[in-house]
């Protein structure tokens, strides 16, 4: 029998930001690398090998933050791996990242063989004083685990970083015309594998916190396109920061929301129901009719031309 | 320093050297890999790419070739077309998925009729099946402009949660005795993919045959196979010529989904057997392996595919044998396509050793 009443609308919020933050975290890094004018579709592959070594930190040193920096150095060592071959050798991006996501799956379940069915260390949420206490608010807002917060900084950073600093404007250019920033005297390859690597570093930290908090178990191919999912959302934020908040908010309602209908014993069959979030992507493609992307998007860069 | 030079064109001793050097330094990687998970580096690389082929037991094993072999090819000459003309098919196990699902369901509702008419039928809905699942993308992306990529991989987590619906309801054998997974079409004679199974040959083998050399004449002989390279090399120029876009999407989204569906229905109905919830075991996603390893080159595609079948088919006996681990053969495997995109800046640029002068 179908009780709707079952599904607390507070808990349901709360839930859905839990959700929202790893596609956060590994759209955002995303974000930063196309705008330096790449495209590495190995977001999976990095999000999950940073799921891995996250995991196999956080059980071995017993601390889910030391988790969450081998994550992140584990998924920017992979993305070196990424810009090596598209920056140095001009490798096609579109199969490097391809490519990147295969060997990540492989290289993840070959490390995370031994430590399948064990528990991640406890991550324990903050209650902030006063806000935390707001009624309604408090509980969706205010009591959860710090990478929350973390995600929606580094969102922010990467919003002001990119509009307010000079950096940013190097970083743009970069990404809008090559040639131009070239002739102007920007170094267009180390912007680009800074930009790479920082994409990594977010990726692994979005998989570390499926590994860590979300699941928290390691198991393999356990991203399951999470990975696709943020790199959809960056095509829906039309490649602006604060808009890829409202697209990662509406995947984590759908989730959210498909996983209580399922909890609360739905008519339609489980299958039909875990489909939707990936459907729910496919519409968002199509009904947002996305903004410019940048100019040299995808584009090998070779001084010499 | 080291410098890079842009050839003029493209290096042809490269273009067949790269995927050549790609496979050695894999094998040397393979073998520094293995080593560090205490295996016998050099027993282990025989083991995966010799003993298949020259070892004692190796007419158990030849047919395997066929069967590991066909999809792959098949699937990747399909995907081939697309990615020439720069359209990026990546849901090929989607599509492969919802082929024998379609394909099956046809064979299942005439059980137990005999008929030399239902096999047909199965590969006319595999294709079909699919054909359609792939166009999804095409046309969403003719359409709306959506990205091709994206959508034709979310699609394939779609497919996969339709696969369980599938094993789990309405295809599940109804004498199964609640078990999930649907009758055996392999034991079923008029819907049997198998022509000899003891060789390993199945109508797939066939099909992948007839798709290669058909990829091989379209390419080099006819007028569309040239709207595809130069779509993909100059797209410009191709719309110069009255290529037209839109349709050369949807074409090559539709040839690249008919044969992955293809490839699985022939599964289904043969090596397989029946759908179940882990039917499909990542072929789609390896055919792009086999789709760049061979050049996007018909009989590139077919060696590639061979090769590709002797690293499961030598995988699975060094996981038997020597108890490596199957995940370390999936590695190798993203490691080959690392190296063939490493090695092919070769077939591209010059290298040159450039003095530091005063400019």
């Amino acid at each position: 029998m179908m009780d709707l009443s079952a599904i607390n609308p507070i808990l349901l919020l709360a839930s859905l930001m839990v959700a929202a933050t790893p596609i956060i975290l590994a759209a955002v890094g995303e974000l930063v690398v196309e705008r330096a004018g790449v495209l590495n579709l190995g977001v999976e592959g990095m999000m999950i090998t940073g799921a891995v070594c996250g995991f196999i930190m956080a059980v071995n040193s017993g601390s889910p933050l030391l988790g969450f920096i081998g994550a992140a150095i584990g998924g920017a060592v992979l993305s070196l791996l990424f810009g090596f071959l598209t920056q140095f050798l001009l490798a096609n991006q579109v199969a490097t990242g391809l490519a990147l996501t295969l060997f990540g799956l492989g290289l993840s379940a070959l490390m995370g063989q031994n430590y399948i069915g064990i528990k991640a260390p406890e991550f324990p949420d903050w209650h902030i004083p006063l806000l935390g206490d707001i009624p309604v608010i408090g509980p969706i807002v205010f009591q959860h685990d710090p990478m929350v917060y973390v995600g929606l900084a580094i969102v922010v950073a990467v919003w002001a970083f990119l509009k307010f600093s000079r950096a940013g404007l190097i970083l743009r250019a970069v990404g809008e015309n090559h040639e131009a920033a070239h002739a102007l005297g920007y170094h267009v390859v180390r912007v680009r594998m800074l930009a790479i690597m920082f994409g990594g570093a977010c990726a692994g930290l979005g998989g570390a916190y499926l590994s860590l908090v979300r699941v928290p178990q390691w198991t393999e191919g356990m991203t399951a396109g999470a990975g696709w999912i943020a790199l959809a959302i960056v095509v829906f934020a039309s490649w602006k920061p604060m808009r890829l908040l409202l697209g990662a908010y509406l995947f984590g309602g759908v989730t959210v929301l498909q996983l209580n209908l399922q909890a609360a014993g739905m008519a339609i069959p489980v299958e039909y129901l875990s489909m939707s979030p990936y459907l729910a992507t496919i519409a968002v493609l199509v009904i947002m009719r996305s903004g410019r992307a940048p100019g040299s998007l995808g584009q090998s860069f070779h001084a010499s031309r | 320093m080291l410098m890079l030079e842009k050839r003029p064109q493209p290096s042809k001793i490269w273009t067949l050297a790269a995927p050549l050097l790609a496979v050695v330094l894999t094998m040397i990687c393979g073998g520094l890999l293995f080593a560090a998970l205490g295996k016998a580096p050099i027993e282990t690389i025989r083991t995966i790419f010799f003993d298949p082929l020259f070892s004692e037991f190796a007419w158990f094993y030849r047919p395997q070739l066929l069967i590991k072999g066909a999809p792959l090819a098949l699937i990747a000459i399909g995907l081939s077309f697309g990615f020439r003309a720069g359209i990026w098919n990546i849901g090929a196990e989607g599509q492969y998925i919802v082929g024998a699902i379609c394909g099956a369901a046809v064979g299942l509702a005439f059980y137990p009729t005999e008929s030399f008419l239902i096999f047909p039928l199965m590969v006319i809905a595999g294709v079909l099946g699919g054909t359609l699942w792939a166009l999804i993308p095409g046309i969403l992306k003719v359409k709306f402009d959506t990205n091709e990529i994206l959508v034709s991989l979310m699609l394939v987590y779609v497919a996969e949660q339709l696969l369980a619906s599938m094993a789990l309801g309405a295809l599940r054998n109804p004498d199964g005795m609640g078990f999930p997974g649907s009758r055996n079409l392999a034991k079923y004679d008029s819907a049997s993919s198998w022509i000899s199974e003891n060789a390993g040959m199945h109508w797939g083998v066939v099909a992948a045959m007839i798709a290669v050399i058909f990829a091989y004449v379209t390419l080099s002989r006819h007028q569309f196979g040239f709207n595809v390279r130069l779509a993909g090399q100059s797209p410009r120029a191709a719309r110069f010529a009255g290529v037209n876009p839109k349709l050369l999407v949807l074409v090559c989204m539709g040839i690249s989904g008919g044969l992955a569906g293809a490839a699985g229905l022939f599964e289904v109905a043969g090596p397989a057997g029946q759908i179940s919830i882990d039917f499909n075991v990542g072929y789609g996603f390896t055919a792009i392996i086999v789709a760049f390893l061979g050049r996007l080159h018909p009989i590139g595609i077919l060696l590639a595919a061979g090769l590709m079948a002797l690293t499961y088919i030598g995988g699975e006996i060094a996981q038997s044998n020597l108890g490596l681990p199957g995940a370390a053969i999936q590695l190798m495997q993203g490691m080959l396509l690392f190296f063939l995109l490493m090695v092919d800046v070769l077939t591209n640029y010059r290298l040159r050793f450039r003095q530091e002068t005063t400019v």
